[in-house]
């Protein structure tokens, strides 16, 4: 099963839960911890991985194409706002990455309303694009020699020649 | 346990936002820019927009980049021209060149909250792999975006899976809102909307996917992508457009990790197991695919159908699986971390795939291989829904409502929904959130402001009976037989009850069902109309046996609906290849084994009728707007 929990490193705190895209990682209330409930449906995504604060869920790669022995670590700093990774290879090869993952604070990002109002709701011009850094063009687009082809364009090019 | 037993909550709201990954994120940001408090924009979501969607696992690339009047970045005809060849003519151009030319204000937006966009450190201009996309650090993409939706969302009701849209009972083709349940906590939900954005995901695990046992989760697009873009507004009454085009990729064999990084950025080749270069195509072999695919063999880049094809063909004669010659463009630790990096960032499992089987890609090829077929409309395929394009550009046959209406009123599209305008990717796909997100606060300030949504408590019970029944079914027939309960959520994948099928059962029905009879991969993407028709019957049969699904708690709830929305796609796709008499890439009809530019360079139309469940069809011209 793609990703799993160690009992002895749980604490039931349901980040795993919470984050899973697949709600897969369910909470089992008789042993107040996580588990994978669906591997099936496991994409690897490995979301529950990195929000786990015990470092309590580790992956075991697909075994239908997999063979064992690979291992995986991850840390995902949203401090530093650095993901590192640690790849072991069947035959023992170590690779250490590192990557940034953000490079503004969390909770930083201009909502909509935080952006100043326009009252152009008629145009087809969208939030911002009244600046033409935004827009990338003096104004907005449009088709310069229109055309109207219906069906082939490959017949239309042979009729006119080319 | 009865579905009584469920508490029920109604939400009111102006504009509905249905999904919140990349295009439903986009809507929800430009609907509330300009509704300000003027109107009420509500987000469903049924995972955590923190990582929820196609981008949920992360991405390395904004495969849409910016368009501007500098020299050296492209302007939208050309993307179009692209676009148009890459989905051998079946595009919606007014659609394509309405993302294209709203790009640059999504990029820099994308920038300014934090996405790690790499740089030109000499121009400092955003670095470009390829014509279209920007290279990035994205393990974090999708919570880069979630943070301003949620702050924009006047609310956010996460873990409520949409299952059906409720139309209007006073007006006729009317959307008045949607119902679904809390998958955690059960309460039924009853959304009343004058507009919904429907910004749902596509459709992994469809068709058999190449994996058996627990790797059926390891499919190229997330496990989590139901179907729900096409299954809502299908049982809406909305229109489908060209669903026959299911996409099938190239990608590395079993770990799907895609092949964009290896061929853009790291410039490498791919053969076949005698050596012999398939990519880049030489033009010897383009000649010969000329034959079949006319003109569009001669497209640069080759357009995505022919190199899948290309694949397909060599696996068939025995010269695959083609190979990526890895080792010839990995000199240095640099290159190995930059490709090792692109996977961790998206797709995790390559990096395991090579780890666990010693397959070090400085030194050893890796293989290649064409996936199971998905339904989604942001990548290389044209199939989703039917969406009115921008007033200022669209044709008028393709203008009926304001721009990315579906054919239903009031119900929108954007991302994976709308079809016929391939290639806009994560970025692109929250770009068309945005358009259809100012179209709809436009819709509800002006042309909707009066409007009142009809829903009666009848219905309303009616759904919610309908919602939870394999709950009660399952509770219902349990005690019938031997078999132990299952741990908390827990499917016991090969339970044997004589009177219900769980989720798992019902979808791998599906699943060998379109593989076998709708061009899967076990039947190398081939079919012809005995095949169809067969699989038209089987998927009916499939649907009335719905009647008896089962579900021991809510998240085999959840499972149970998301399956019955990728059965919809399914008689979609069926339905559409049935009646498209040609073959246009992605998979053959036996039967009609060419392109016919003559009869069939049209776009193909289904339907299903809310009230009787009758599906029809109809084609409609594809209308070029930009010069070939």
């Amino acid at each position: 099963m793609p990703t799993f929990v160690y009992s002895s490193q749980c604490k039931g705190c349901g980040k795993c839960v919470d984050i899973c895209p697949a709600d897969n990682m369910q909470f089992n209330p008789k042993v107040r911890r996580a588990y994978n409930a669906d591997p099936v449906s496991c994409a690897e995504c490995m979301n529950c991985v990195k929000y786990c604060p015990e470092h309590a869920v580790d992956v075991r790669p697909y075994s239908d194409f997999a063979p064992l022995g690979a291992r995986v670590g991850v840390v995902r700093d949203t401090k530093k706002n650095i993901i590192y990774w640690r790849i072991v290879f069947r035959d023992g090869t170590v690779y250490d990455f590192a990557s940034p993952i953000r490079t503004t604070p969390w909770g930083s990002a201009r909502g909509a309303l935080d952006i100043p109002e326009r009252s152009d709701l008629d145009s087809e011009l969208l939030a911002l694009e009244d600046k033409p850094e935004y827009l990338g063009f003096k104004e907005l687009p449009k088709p310069k020699q229109p055309v109207r082809i219906v069906g082939s364009i490959i017949k239309a090019k042979s009729a006119a020649g080319r | 346990m009865s579905s009584l037993h469920f508490p029920t909550k109604v939400v009111e709201t102006d504009i509905l936002v249905v999904g919140g990954g990349m295009a439903g994120c986009g809507a929800v940001f430009e609907a509330k820019y300009w509704c300000r408090n003027k109107c009420k924009v509500t987000l469903v979501e049924k995972a955590n927009t923190e990582k929820s969607g196609a981008v949920g696992m992360g991405l390395s690339a904004c495969n849409l980049g910016v368009f501007t009047e500098d020299p050296d970045d492209p302007k939208p005809e050309d993307f179009v021209q692209y676009v148009r060849n890459d989905l051998l003519g079946m595009a919606r151009e007014d659609l394509i060149y309405d993302i294209a030319r709203h790009m640059t204000s999504t990029i820099k937006l994308f920038d300014e909250w934090g996405l790690p966009i790499w740089r030109d450190p000499k121009t400092g201009k955003y670095l470009r792999t390829g014509r279209w996309q920007h290279p990035i650090h994205g393990e974090s993409y999708k919570a880069v975006i979630g943070e301003p939706c949620r702050k924009s969302a006047d609310e956010v009701y996460e873990r409520v899976f949409v299952t059906h849209p409720l139309l209007d009972e006073n007006a006729p083709n009317r959307i008045a809102g949607v119902v679904g349940f809390h998958v955690r906590d059960g309460t039924f939900y009853v959304f009343k909307a004058k507009a919904v954005v429907v910004a749902a995901g596509g459709t992994s695990l469809l068709y058999r996917p190449r994996s058996v046992g627990e790797g059926m989760g390891r499919a190229w697009y997330p496990t989590w992508a139901s179907g729900s873009a096409y299954a809502i507004p299908l049982l809406a009454g909305a229109e489908t457009v060209n669903m026959e085009f299911r996409l099938v990729v190239v990608r590395f064999k079993d770990a799907y990790g895609p092949v964009g990084f290896p061929y853009l950025l790291l410039k490498m080749r791919s053969t076949d197991v005698k050596g012999k270069q398939w990519e880049p195509l030489p033009d010897e072999a383009k000649a010969e695919l000329a034959k079949i695919f006319y003109d569009f063999a001669w497209a640069r880049p080759t357009p995505t159908p022919i190199r899948t094809w290309v694949t397909i063909q060599n696996l068939k004669e025995g010269r695959g699986p083609d190979l990526m010659q890895t080792q010839e463009r990995l000199p240095d630790e640099e290159s190995l971390k930059v490709l090792f990096e692109d996977y961790l960032d998206m797709t995790p499992t390559q990096a395991f795939y090579w780890a666990s089987q010693n397959i070090h890609p400085q030194k050893t090829p890796s293989e290649l291989l064409p996936t199971e077929p998905y339904v989604q409309a942001s990548h290389a395929s044209p199939g989703g829904m039917w969406a009115s394009g921008p007033t200022d550009i669209a044709p008028s046959e393709y203008r009926w409502g304001p721009n990315r209406m579906l054919t239903v009123e009031g119900l929108f599209g954007a991302g994976d929904v709308v079809g016929a305008s391939g290639h806009k990717f994560s970025s692109g796909s929250f770009t068309e959130g945005r358009i259809a997100g100012k179209a709809a606060a436009r819709y509800v300030l002006t042309q909707a402001k009066d409007y009142r949504p009809t829903i009666s408590n009848d219905t309303v019970e009616r759904y919610k009976e309908i919602v939870y029944r394999p709950l009660e079914w399952y509770h219902k027939n349990k005690p019938l037989t031997t078999t132990p309960e299952m741990p908390p959520a827990y499917t016991n994948w090969f339970e044997i009850h004589p009177n219900y099928l769980n989720w798992y059962q019902l979808l791998v029905r599906l699943q060998k069902t379109m593989d076998e009879y709708a061009a899967g991969w076990g039947m190398f993407y081939t079919t012809n109309m005995y095949l169809l028709n067969r699989g038209w019957e089987l998927l009916k049969m499939l649907e009335e046996d719905f009647r008896f699904a089962a579900a021991a708690s809510l998240h085999e709830l959840l499972r149970v609906w998301e399956v019955y929305h990728r059965l919809l796609v399914g008689q979609a796709v069926v339905f559409s290849m049935m009646n498209r008499k040609e073959s246009r890439g992605y998979y053959l009809n036996a039967d009609y084994p060419y392109i016919d530019e003559d009869n069939w360079h049209v776009f193909t139309h289904v339907r299903r009728d809310p009230k009787t469940g009758q599906w029809s069809f109809r084609t409609s011209p594809v209308i070029h707007i930009i010069p070939p």
